[in-house]
């Protein structure tokens, strides 16, 4: 059982981690920040925790507040370039906090044991639900509460106005500027929201492993985090959703006896999906079929 | 209410516009024409802020407004529409007009968390409206991408309009129209003078621009060469030489 319910943890965290790309892909924009915004998450939280006795809510959301800050900081310049350029950029940023988390060393002995960050050797003993009890179920419990809440913050974020002004900057900036929206404001505060959300994510996945190195916030990560939205498609938060389950329940958990060949197969489904379905597998005309299969009637109404 | 001032753009070697100076007074509908590439949309995108002039003013309202971006443009009460239609496709018409309501009293009369988030009774009033002018109100719900062409227009049109403008710039609104639609077209245009919007109307359809305008000025490569009402541009040979002539031999 303690197999599956570590499972459902790493989904429901991957699951963040793509949502946060998702919601910066309405807009048009293509980041790898998304891992740097993870791991500052995942450290802030953690040295809370460990270093200062904090609770776990409080560390969740001070490490997701400062992973925000950090996405509208580096949103102003980063925004000012596109497509590749901000692939490139965004690159940059994330080896940055690697880099930095790479050289941080700061510790301290809480209770006789010495812990927090340890510049190459990682940062271990992130034991906030061991010490207080938690059992796996439990934790996994506590996150799927939290990615729910989140998804069901962007569903209806989709459903405002400020959804429709995010795709309408995705679709068409000449014709968004025109009718009056600011580019660089909504770009930055998509930015500044995929941090947070990210932020979140990497906060709850060092609790998850109890330890976090710079290894763990690789490029191969960041891909990941956009190729969940690309695969899923961005009709809606479940095709995101769908796509995590697939790659991490199927492809990566599915698959383990094919070691790292899966990695292989994983390029390969991207480049597929490029290819026959650009919008993604839940694109506009399948999101259509399920709603009408799932909840009937399936009427647009989204504004009544 | 608009005033251009030896307004100019170069884009390398290639003076798209040259001194550009026109007077446009409230309540007018204002005609500009000229030959394929003769600078009448560069002068739409340069009132607009998409190109910061390379020479010259653009005052708006008593205000310099030279090389503001377009957002700040809009918000002073400057709205357009394009040549070739720029819909957000796969929003729908109601949503291609709710993000569009960014006018100033928009913005005043709503505080942001409403106006982000919320969806009062007067802004879906406002809107309704809006899409009854345009008869696209059984539309509503659509993908402005699965729009007939002509429906396509007439919401490029209402989204212009949904942002409360004083001054509207129509790039050639009535480019692939058939003559019923340019009538319909130019009526829906005076009754929008009527409704005390000031009309920059740049066009290649003469019917057009001969029935609706009070003034207008031609263009040709980059250059005025004739300002006044309809019947006095026809008249002009210079006009008749630069632009009617070589079309009326071409067709």
């Amino acid at each position: 059982m303690d197999y599956y319910f570590g499972l459902s943890q790493t989904i429901g965290i991957h699951t963040l981690l793509g949502l946060s790309a998702y919601i910066l892909m309405l807009t048009g924009q293509l980041s790898l920040a998304q891992v740097g915004f993870f791991a500052i998450g995942a450290y802030t939280s953690g040295i809370l925790t460990t270093m200062f006795g904090y609770h776990i809510m409080p560390a969740l959301l001070i490490g997701s507040l400062v992973a925000g800050f950090f996405a509208f900081l580096i949103g102003f310049p980063a925004l000012r370039v596109k497509g590749l350029m901000l692939v490139v950029a965004t690159i940059a940023f994330s080896q940055f906090v690697s880099l930095f988390f790479f050289n941080l060393d700061w510790r301290k002995t809480v209770n006789g044991v010495e812990v927090g960050p340890d510049s190459t050797q990682g940062f271990r003993e992130i034991r906030y639900y061991a010490a207080n009890g938690w059992d796996s179920g439990e934790v996994a419990l506590f996150v799927w509460v939290i990615v729910v809440l989140v998804m069901a913050a962007l569903w209806w974020l989709d459903r405002s106005r400020a959804g429709a002004v995010l795709r309408a900057v995705g679709e068409d900036e000449l014709a968004a500027q025109s009718v009056g929206l600011n580019l660089t404001a909504v770009k930055v505060i998509a930015m500044t929201a995929g941090g947070v959300i990210a932020g979140l994510g990497g906060s709850l996945y060092a609790h998850s492993t109890t330890y976090v190195d710079h290894l763990t916030f690789s490029i191969l990560l960041a891909t990941f985090a956009i190729a969940y939205p690309i695969l899923g498609g961005l009709s809606g938060v479940f095709g995101t959703l769908v796509a995590v389950i697939f790659i991490q329940g199927i492809l990566v958990e599915g698959l383990r006896f094919l070691g790292d060949w899966r990695n292989l197969l994983f390029g390969l489904l991207i480049v597929l999906v490029m290819n026959l379905k650009p919008e993604g597998i839940i694109d506009a005309r399948v999101a259509q079929l399920l709603k009408r299969t799932f909840l009937g009637g399936g009427k647009g109404g989204k504004h009544a | 209410m608009l005033n251009l001032e030896g307004l100019s753009k170069h884009f390398g070697g290639v003076k798209a516009l040259d001194q550009l100076d026109i007077k446009i007074e409230k309540g007018e509908i204002f005609g500009l024409i000229g030959p394929n590439g003769s600078g009448k949309s560069t002068t739409v995108n340069l009132i607009c802020g998409v190109y910061p002039a390379t020479r010259g003013r653009i005052i708006f309202q008593n205000e310099e407004t030279t090389n503001k971006p377009p957002h700040q443009q809009l918000r002073r009460g400057i709205a357009r529409t394009f040549q070739n239609i720029r819909l957000f496709e796969n929003l729908t018409v109601w949503q291609n007009l709710w993000v569009a309501q960014n006018s100033k009293e928009d913005v005043a009369k709503q505080n942001p968390m409403a106006r982000w988030f919320g969806s009062s009774a007067a802004v879906r009033e406002e809107i309704e409206k809006i899409l009854e002018f345009s008869q696209l109100a059984e539309k509503s719900n659509e993908p402005a991408g699965s729009l007939a062409f002509g429906e396509q227009r007439r919401l490029e049109l209402a989204r212009a309009v949904v942002a409360k403008p004083k001054l509207l710039l129509l790039d050639e609104p009535a480019a692939g129209m058939n003559l019923e639609e340019v009538e319909e077209l130019g009526e829906r245009i005076r009754n929008l003078r009527d409704s005390g919007i000031t009309i920059l109307l740049v066009e290649h359809v003469m019917e057009l621009v001969m029935e609706v305008t009070d003034r207008m000025a031609v263009l040709n490569f980059g250059q005025k060469i004739a300002e006044g009402t309809p019947t006095e541009i026809q008249n002009d040979p210079k006009v008749q030489e630069a632009y009617l002539g070589t079309s009326s031999e071409t067709t």
